[in-house]
């Protein structure tokens, strides 16, 4: 008997048919999205991606039942979500939040049995499948060296991967994140990402992740959901989520640009001119990196009079054009004199 | 990590790691040494008092095997076994209802009268001793059969569910725990200060009548009052312990719980209902005793390093009944006529153990 049940009738892992989510009061319900059709399919792993405040939050909690929909309707392999008992859900899906858990004195080990609670008699004796369980949730998440270590004495990246072995340990279908990474330091992020992406390669399991991680989860992901604002939801490949334009209107605003090759952000600091670069290697790449942040557009040859021409090697820069000829042996200092030569320009056009 | 590693074993085999076998024997002993604590505190609140009897001789009249009835027979049987008895299940329900409410509003302030619970019992004291004065109320007890003391006790345990009855409707509509615990704080004020008020305009003999009252004694349960007390005790603490799954799962928060199959608003209605009945009885029938509740859990998790509720149950039932007993063997100050106010004992032996348990283990229950 495998525990991860693969999906045997067909039906997607999960399915929403016309979702509203939002809130209600006592009065109204005010919808935060609408008509949210999306289906997950059994080994994929999804990115939700989204400006702040847009209704992240809000969706994954409706999908793992932590707030009822407003309408619509939520299937979990076929079975409306609604349907299933707290512990038949609890079979099925296992979350993962963004908040710390505030425990002293227990080890991961123990942690991570109390995901067997779903599966466990009243009293939450363990049998020997269950040490099984718990044993290969541990390894599947490479948490071994974390067992036996109190989870109040980790660091928030290991405390994450153990929640998440924890998880697992409910031997879901589908496994709901909340915005996992949010505490956690850069390499963490990657490690994590990377975990949730080994453990969907299994075939069976389905990963839904929300993430401020935008470059990470492009990176990652099988599928995003894209929230834009105005409610409307854009899905596919990453790939096909960028071509849209969807992440460019997600989150464009008046100083970031996206850019589709790099599928990454860069700043936009306004129009100072235009450069050429000599040299090759990682130094001329960093020194296009420094032109581009003090706001020069990069050329292959200085086309206009004004067109500044650096030089770089291994051992440092040399600058010239627009009356300027200097050297130097950092980008630090590069950086400086462009921000030096910027200001000259611009006493220059005062006096003038 | 593998691939493979990627769906949950499928067959099953026993293969536990050695490591546990550390943490286990801790515990064990722990338990052990608990138990051999209780069962010396036992004897020794059943030896001490204002007269002293040997230990052996307290076996004797234990195990019936002595069929002489002299005075210390009668002393032991009729006055120290019940008191003694009371102790021990007093210590034991305070200690688990502190422990239930720690666990369920993830507090380590919180104690088995953070609802209010104890407030609502003196108030319901205090209106009998005070509000209808004792006249009235021997008057109703001598109609119905009932001792002034009686009377206390019934007038006590109203009050204390009265008050819980009004935090259990109102924090029913109220997802916030937090929000919870200062409903039942404030609810205690709002008793308080109605017994104020009546203090205020009461006579000093029946002030000192209240006042008796709140020092707190586990002498006035006789062996046909421990029919009531000994049932609801026990059947709380039993309570908590067929919880421990589920208060176990709480540690995590009410998000986690939830998502592991908890029944979350069930079992918070449920534990706040056992710890504040546990709360109740113990004060109906001994006076609020303070300290126990909130100082025996932590005093176990110190002991124990864990916070598993399946070891700490016991743990706390252990620990609570012999803390309890010792307080009462020291209130009696033994070898004299003097007696010091329960309330008084247990905070002053108390407090210092825990303290010196929280700086040894230099880290509290919770994480800030």
């Amino acid at each position: 008997m495998n525990a991860i049940r693969p999906s045997t009738t067909g039906d997607p892992t999960l399915r929403t048919r016309d979702l509203a989510v939002g809130y209600r009061s006592r009065r109204q319900r005010r919808a935060v999205l609408e008509r949210v059709n999306l289906t997950v399919e059994p080994g994929e792993l999804v990115c939700l991606l989204g400006p702040n405040g847009i209704g992240k939050s809000t969706l994954i909690r409706t999908l793992a039942r932590m707030q009822p929909a407003l309408w619509g309707a939520v299937e979990l392999g076929g079975t409306a979500l609604d349907s299933l008992s707290t512990s038949d859900l609890a079979r099925r899906l296992g979350v993962v939040l963004t908040e710390r858990v505030a425990v002293e004195s227990m080890r991961a080990r123990q942690l991570i049995e109390l995901g067997r609670y779903p599966h466990s008699g009243w009293l939450g004796g363990l049998t020997d499948r269950d040490h099984e369980v718990v044993s290969w949730a541990i390894d599947a998440v490479g948490a071994n060296h974390l067992a036996d270590r109190d989870v109040a004495r980790m660091s928030d990246g290991e405390r994450q991967r153990v929640m998440v072995a924890r998880a697992l340990a409910q031997e879901p279908v589908l496994l709901v994140l909340d915005e996992p990474t949010a505490f956690l330091d850069v390499p963490s992020r990657v490690e994590l990402m990377g975990l949730l992406r080994r453990l969907s390669r299994g075939g069976s399991l389905a990963v839904i992740v929300s993430t401020h991680d935008l470059e990470l989860a492009l990176r990652t992901a099988d599928v995003v959901w894209l929230l834009l604002p105005g409610g409307d939801v854009v899905t596919g490949a990453p790939e096909d989520v960028i071509l849209s334009g969807g992440i460019a209107t997600a989150f464009e605003g008046r100083h970031i640009r996206f850019h589709p090759e790099e599928r990454s952000f860069r700043w936009l600091t306004g129009d100072r001119g235009t450069a050429a670069v000599r040299g090759d290697g990682l130094p001329a790449a960093m020194a296009k990196a420094v032109l581009e942040r003090e706001g020069y557009g990069l050329v292959v040859e200085p086309v206009t009079a004004e067109s500044l021409s650096l030089t770089v090697s291994e051992v440092g820069w040399h600058l010239s054009g627009e009356g300027a000829d200097m050297s130097g042996d950092t980008f630090r200092s590069l950086a400086a004199h462009l921000r030096g030569l910027t200001q000259s320009n611009h006493d220059k056009e005062i006096e003038s | 990590m593998t691939i493979q590693a990627t769906s949950p074993p499928a067959v099953e085999s026993a293969s536990r790691g050695e490591r546990h076998a550390t943490y286990a024997t801790r515990e064990a002993l722990v338990l052990c040494g608990l138990t051999a604590g209780l069962v010396l505190a036992f004897l020794l609140s059943l030896a001490l008092g204002s007269t002293n009897v040997p230990i052996g001789r307290v076996i004797e009249v234990l195990f019936g095997t002595s069929t002489e009835r002299d005075g210390a027979a009668v002393v032991v049987e009729a006055i120290r076994l019940p008191r003694s008895l009371t102790a021990l299940l007093a210590g034991a329900a305070l200690g688990i209802a502190g422990l239930q409410m720690q666990t369920l509003f993830r507090n380590p302030l919180a104690d088995p009268f953070s609802l209010g619970i104890s407030s609502g019992a003196s108030l319901g004291v205090a209106i009998v001793v005070l509000g209808s004065g004792m006249s009235v109320a021997a008057a109703f007890g001598a109609s119905t059969g009932l001792r002034g003391d009686a009377l206390l006790i019934g007038a006590a345990i109203s009050g204390a569910l009265a008050v819980l009855g009004l935090v259990l409707i109102v924090s029913s509509r109220v997802a916030n725990p937090t929000t919870v615990l200062i409903l039942g704080l404030m609810f205690g004020y709002t008793a308080s200060a109605i017994v104020t008020v009546l203090v205020g305009v009461s006579s000093p003999e029946r002030l000192m009548q209240l006042a008796q009252w709140g020092f707190g004694s586990f002498s006035g349960v006789t062996w046909q009052r421990l029919r009531l007390f000994a049932p609801l005790t026990i059947a709380g603490v039993l309570m908590a312990a067929a919880m421990t799954k589920q208060l176990n799962a709480l540690l995590l928060g009410d998000n986690y719980a939830r998502s592991m199959g908890v029944a979350v608003r069930r079992a918070r209605l449920l534990t706040m209902f056992g710890a504040s009945m546990l709360g109740a009885v113990v004060t109906a029938f001994c006076g609020p005793i303070a300290f126990l509740g909130i100082a025996i859990p932590h005093l176990c998790r110190g002991l124990l390093g864990t916070s598993n509720h399946r070891v700490l149950v016991p743990a706390v039932v252990l620990m609570g009944g012999a803390v309890a007993l010792v307080a009462q063997v020291v209130s009696l100050l033994p070898g004299s006529a003097g007696i010091l106010p329960l309330n008084a004992v247990t905070s002053m032996i108390g407090a210092p153990v825990v303290v010196a348990v929280l700086l040894r283990s230099r880290r509290g229950a919770f994480a800030a």
